[in-house]
């Protein structure tokens, strides 16, 4: 919304200065967004051509003489037409920026001769479109004082960013109303019109409409003035509409956008001789087509509210006046319309046809119904006023009349809600500025809501208009209440979980990414994705259309960018969500992550202390198999509880994956190297290798009576290692011999660890060797020769027995 | 020259000519030893005349325990010359490079970093964190917020929508953190105060605007909680989180269908030069928007708003993110660019909190 200072104090009267003004409208809510003070125009002086001479190198230029009121002549080249002695205009000397042209002037010399600045045209100052000679000023113009003010041009132009909730203020008056209320002047009153009327309106209005859908029009109010004259509006309504960015086209149609402005009043204006027969207002027929102001064509349906004549559609109501009844300069009899419209039909048809006007602005926002025939008889008196002609009586139909909201309000709710105290009084008299109707006294009023504000509901509305009147930087800070106590964890074991993931994954040297929540299609299918309930209707990009059913494409990707850029070797993770269903339990808590190249946990790349020429070592299924177990045990899993199956879900290598599960149905994650066929469907390449592990599918960790560890129990006696070899087939697992070995001896057997594995022809084609190292760690005594005995004996037949070894030679 | 001296000749001649730890070994058996020639001598003592053994026993002895001594000289520094050899031969370049520790190669996202320095200030407060899904129904991502049918916000052009399920509902990816303000009212009573960090969607992509971005939202309902408790929870937030002695706050009112009052807040900020300091300048910056909540969110809730009241504020994560740490573009936030993660992010061992400070 956008005004000018002296346009403001047209109904505002007030010493203010615009400082004041700006930092009042936005202290009540009216955020100033741009205030232009028309510096720019300040440099320009009214100047006199005192001698004008041909250029002696060229036909078209003449050099001038110019005087700005000192009496001494300034050299100026100048090419235009009208350019002549005596004339008086618009100097601009070197260092002034010339808005028009978007040029800074320096001293030029134009074919041989200096040229010390410019006179200029209306266009050079953006006053108008005209370009066919230099400003040519009355005889009188004052040499040497601002041409700004002189033409009025050094209005300040005030913008402010309208809140949705305030159709009040979309018209200067409003705006003037709430800074009277905030003490910053007196409200003029808007003096009733007074002008004669002869005749009828010969047109008259039906409201067409089913009895359920009345809300459409609720008033519409039409009037014919006779014998007008329509030539351009007066110099006071262009420059005004002009400050604001519109542009005047005649008077008829600047009036009305005037009081669009000016009351927030939108109105419409047809030429009556390019209306055929009667108006009815009614929903738009299917395919029904209009050219509107535009000059563009709509095809409208059901949905829009039209105002039609015998011959078709004339306007879209409340959004864009027709093309063919339009008012020009030959207009003799104009119709007149103020009407009201349904907030929400003109805001769904407007973005249905994707119209942006100023009345629409308004009408979605809501339109003082109370003015809809005051706003008229404004209009017909600016008619009669600027185009003469006569008025005839109006026709008015389907208004019902205002019944305004009625709110009971103790006005200890400002205190209540706000922590400060207001005088009764005061609060009252806030109100009252605001055009609130208030009944009662002192603490329990009865508030009725002014037509002109639809956004007033109940209490806390009346709070705010008090609060943002009475100054809302009177609030002061208080500090919130203290639980007084010392506050304990506030995490549940959920958050707790994602954030220990994310540390622990990032403590192995990953980087943590956010990728986007939707991912293409077709990486969704591949992941187990792609339910036609979890794609987005409306997607900002083809390939950012499904939810996620997994973290890894999304890395795998972001792994493939990094690397394109020249940084393969990359270790990425992510803990976020992932969707299963559109409900809230169908977004799982996901840990994920991918390393690529030879970001290793050791670290990536090449280096000397590797040995074989430095080379680094390439990712595998047991650099993920790491990662999602450390995840596990940083969420506190009980690893004893935790099993390894081969293989994974399809877009895993399916002899280079596991899946972590606890029980034979909890899946707790997965994990490996990915299958040849995925990676070329998300067009990635390299060694890769990730894992995902679903951190709410890990149990809530018992409840412990107490915080107290276990008592150490330290054994007195030394641990013994014993190394053991097991020729197996190639596909028993070391995980079976390691359960084998262990089981020997729950009590003595602290732990057993894999430390070679060999394979080769002296072993024959499918078999291999398992190297095992047992730890036995003695209670109660020192274990004996033969204690040592039967314990190894144990181990060997165990392992012999599960997996059909043999113990090596 | 006397046996004795011609022998103690001999012998240290040996010792000095010993060039390692054995041969000094051999010298001392050869001397000292059961057989050894000072040995033999002293054997020799037995048949002497106590005059004799008076002169030449003292005599013998002083050559024992001269060769003794020379003989542990000679070793101790034959040990040390061959411990600085062995030192030498073990030298290495240690110029070569190691290995950096994992722990100080990773990163952490600031927006996760963002979100533990908030929880960290919000905790002391007494708050609690909560959370809720992405994909929300219409009712709460706006009906219960006070959204009024036919609201812009609402349409296709600002909200991603999932298709409609056979009752006709569609499913929205939520706007904004604040559905979780209804689902917390529905499954706690008041008191309530909780801080809402997450992910948000809308249908716009610039370089200020990300269809996917982060909020934290605060919400606040007991018997009293009012506007100047919301001024003083908003200043001291901005006070910790920005690490500044003091912050000059300026509230707007504004609009919001969840709340009324509602006010728009700018933080007073020095933005003359590339970097925006806070705690000083003259210059105004919007940061958050807030209000007290409104009477019909409360009813949604299932609370009275006659007998409790409540503020509630929302901010970009991202965008405070941006602001406390310089990040010029917010669409890095989502590229996982190793490079900007590398750069921007935080070590995993660098944890927010008041006793150590926020940011190292």
């Amino acid at each position: 919304m956008k005004f000018t200072l002296s346009w403001l104090k047209d109904h505002l009267e007030t010493d203010a200065t615009l400082d004041q003004i700006c930092e009042k409208l936005t202290a009540i809510g009216l955020e100033v967004e741009d205030v232009d003070d028309r510096a720019a125009f300040k440099p320009f002086t009214i100047a006199k051509i005192v001698t004008a001479e041909k250029h002696p190198e060229a036909d078209r230029l003449k050099v001038l003489g110019v005087d700005k009121g000192d009496g001494k002549l300034i050299q100026i080249v100048c090419g235009a037409p009208n350019a002549r002695a005596g004339l008086i205009g618009a100097l601009a000397e070197p260092g002034t920026y010339v808005p028009g042209i978007d040029v800074t002037l320096g001293v030029g010399k134009i074919r041989g001769v200096e040229s010390h600045g410019m006179m200029c045209s209306e266009k050079e100052l953006m006053v108008s479109d005209d370009h066919n000679g230099i400003i040519d000023l009355p005889a009188d113009a004052p040499l040497g004082t601002s041409y700004a003010a002189y033409a009025g041009l050094d209005d300040p132009v005030i913008e402010i960013n309208l809140t949705p909730n305030r159709p009040d203020c979309t018209g200067v008056y409003g705006i003037a109303r709430d800074l009277a209320a905030a003490g910053l002047g007196t409200l003029k009153t808007r003096k009733a019109p007074a002008f004669k009327v002869e005749g009828k309106t010969p047109v008259e209005v039906k409201l067409d409409f089913a009895s359920d859908d009345t809300h459409l029009c609720p008033g519409f109010a039409l009037r014919l003035v006779r014998g007008v004259k329509n030539g351009p509006s007066p110099q006071w309504m262009q420059k005004r509409l002009t400050a604001i960015g519109l542009r005047p086209i005649n008077a008829l149609v600047d009036i009305t956008n005037y009081m669009t402005f000016d009351q927030a009043r939108p109105l419409h204006v047809f030429d009556a001789a390019k209306v055929a027969g009667n108006l009815v207002v009614r929903r738009a027929k299917a395919g029904e087509k209009v050219l509107a102001l535009d000059t563009r064509e709509y095809e409208l349906n059901p949905a829009n509210v039209v105002i039609a004549d015998d011959k078709g559609v004339e306007s879209i109501a409340g959004i864009m006046g027709g093309e063919h009844s339009g008012c020009d300069e030959n207009t003799v009899d104009v119709l007149v319309e103020s009407a009201l419209w349904d907030p929400l039909n003109i805001a769904k048809s407007g973005r249905e046809h994707g119209i942006i006007t100023d009345a629409r602005y308004r009408f979605e926002r809501g339109v003082d119904p109370e003015y809809m025939v005051a706003g008229l008889e404004r209009a017909t008196e600016l008619v009669l006023e600027l185009c003469g002609g006569v008025a005839a009586e109006a026709n008015v139909v389907g208004y019902a009349g205002y019944k305004a909201k009625s709110i009971n309000f103790p006005v200890s709710e400002v205190k209540r809600l706000t922590g400060i105290d207001v005088p009764a009084k005061e609060s009252r008299d806030i109100l009252v500025k605001l055009g609130f109707g208030v009944e009662g006294s002192g603490e329990q009023l009865k508030v009725s809501v002014p037509s002109w504000r639809p956004d007033v509901d109940g209490k806390a509305d009346l709070v705010e208009e008090v609060l943002r009147i009475h100054g809302v930087e009177q609030v002061k800070a208080q500090p919130l209440d203290s639980h007084g106590v010392v506050n304990g964890k506030i995490l549940t074991t959920l958050q707790i979980r994602t954030r220990a993931a994310k540390r622990a994954l990032a403590a192995r040297g990953m980087g943590e990414a956010v990728t986007w929540s939707f991912i293409p299609a077709e990486h969704a299918t591949l992941f187990g994705g792609g339910s036609a309930a979890l794609k987005l209707s409306n997607p900002i990009a083809a390939d950012m259309s499904d939810m996620r059913p997994s973290l890894l494409p999304g890395l795998l990707s972001a792994a493939q960018r990094n690397a394109a850029r020249g940084y393969g070797d990359v270790a990425l993770f992510e803990v976020s969500g992932t969707y299963e269903s559109d409900r809230p339990e169908g977004q799982r808590r996901v840990a994920g992550g991918v390393r690529r190249g030879t970001a290793t946990l050791a670290g990536a790349g090449r280096m000397w202390s590797n040995g074989k020429a430095g080379g680094g070592k390439a990712v595998d299924v047991y650099d993920a198999k790491a990662d999602a177990l450390a995840v596990l045990e940083a969420c506190g899993m009980p690893m004893g509880n935790v099993q390894i199956e081969k293989g994974g879900p399809d877009w895993y290598h399916p002899g280079r994956s596991g899946t972590i599960k606890m029980g034979p149905k909890v899946i707790l994650g997965t994990f490996g190297e990915f299958h040849p066929k995925a990676l070329d469907a998300l067009d990635v390449g390299g060694a890769l290798c990730g894992f995902e592990v679903y951190i709410d599918a890990i149990p809530e960790p018992k409840k412990k009576a107490t915080k107290t560890k276990p008592v150490l129990e330290l054994s007195p006696f030394q641990a013994v290692r014993r190394d053991f070899a097991f020729v197996v087939d190639k596909s028993v697992e070391a995980g079976a011999i390691i359960r084998a070995a262990a089981s020997a001896d729950r009590k003595l057997i602290g732990a057993v660890n894999v430390f070679d594995i060999f394979e080769g022809a002296s072993l024959g084609a499918d078999k291999k060797s398992v190297a095992i190292e047992v730890t036995i760690q003695p209670a109660e005594r020192t274990l004996t020769d033969e204690d040592f005995d039967g314990l190894t004996k144990r181990i060997i037949a165990n392992v012999e027995k599960t997996t059909g070894g043999t113990l090596r030679a | 020259m006397s046996d004795l001296e011609s022998l103690k000749s001999t012998l240290l001649n040996e010792i000095e000519a010993a060039a390692d730890e054995a041969a000094i070994e051999a010298v001392r058996v050869n001397a000292l030893g059961k057989k050894g020639s000072v040995s033999e001598l002293l054997k020799t003592l037995g048949a002497m005349s106590p005059e004799e053994r008076q002169t030449r026993g003292a005599a013998i002895n002083v050559l024992k325990n001269e060769i003794t001594e020379r003989i542990t000289q000679r070793k101790s520094a034959l040990k040390d010359a061959a411990i600085a050899a062995r030192l030498a031969a073990e030298s290495v370049d240690v110029s070569l490079p190691v290995r950096t520790s994992p722990a100080e190669l990773g990163r952490i996202h600031p927006i996760t970093q963002i979100v533990d320095e908030i929880s960290a200030i919000f905790g002391d407060m007494g708050f609690s964190i909560a959370e809720g899904p992405d994909v929300e129904t219409d009712y709460y991502n706006f009906t219960a917020l006070n959204f009024p049918v036919g609201h812009p916000a609402r349409e296709m052009h600002d909200t991603f929508f999932f298709p409609a399920d056979e009752n006709g509902e569609r499913k929205v990816l939520r706007t904004h953190t604040s559905p979780v303000q209804v689902r917390t009212m529905e499954a706690q009573k008041p008191p309530i105060r909780i801080i809402i960090p997450g992910k948000t969607y809308r249908q716009d992509s610039d370089a200020t605007h990300s269809p996917m971005f982060h909020q934290v939202e605060g919400l606040v309902i007991d018997k009293k909680a009012n506007v100047a408790n919301l001024r003083w929870v908003l200043e001291e937030f901005c006070k910790s989180f920005f690490e500044v002695d003091s912050v000059t706050m300026r509230f707007r009112p504004s609009f919001f269908p969840f709340t009324e009052p509602s006010f728009e807040v700018d933080i007073q900020c020095d933005r003359s030069g590339p970097v925006v300091k806070f705690g000083e300048g003259k210059d105004w910056m919007e940061i958050l928007g807030c209000g007290m909540v409104h009477p019909n969110v409360l009813r949604f809730g299932g609370i009275d708003p006659d007998e409790y009241q409540g503020f509630a504020w929302g901010m970009g994560l991202d965008r405070i993110a941006m602001l406390k740490y310089g990040m010029p573009d917010l669409r890095d936030f989502f590229n996982a660019d190793i490079r900007w993660i590398n750069h921007y992010g935080f070590r995993p061992l660098d944890m927010p909190t008041l006793f150590g400070g926020l940011s190292a």
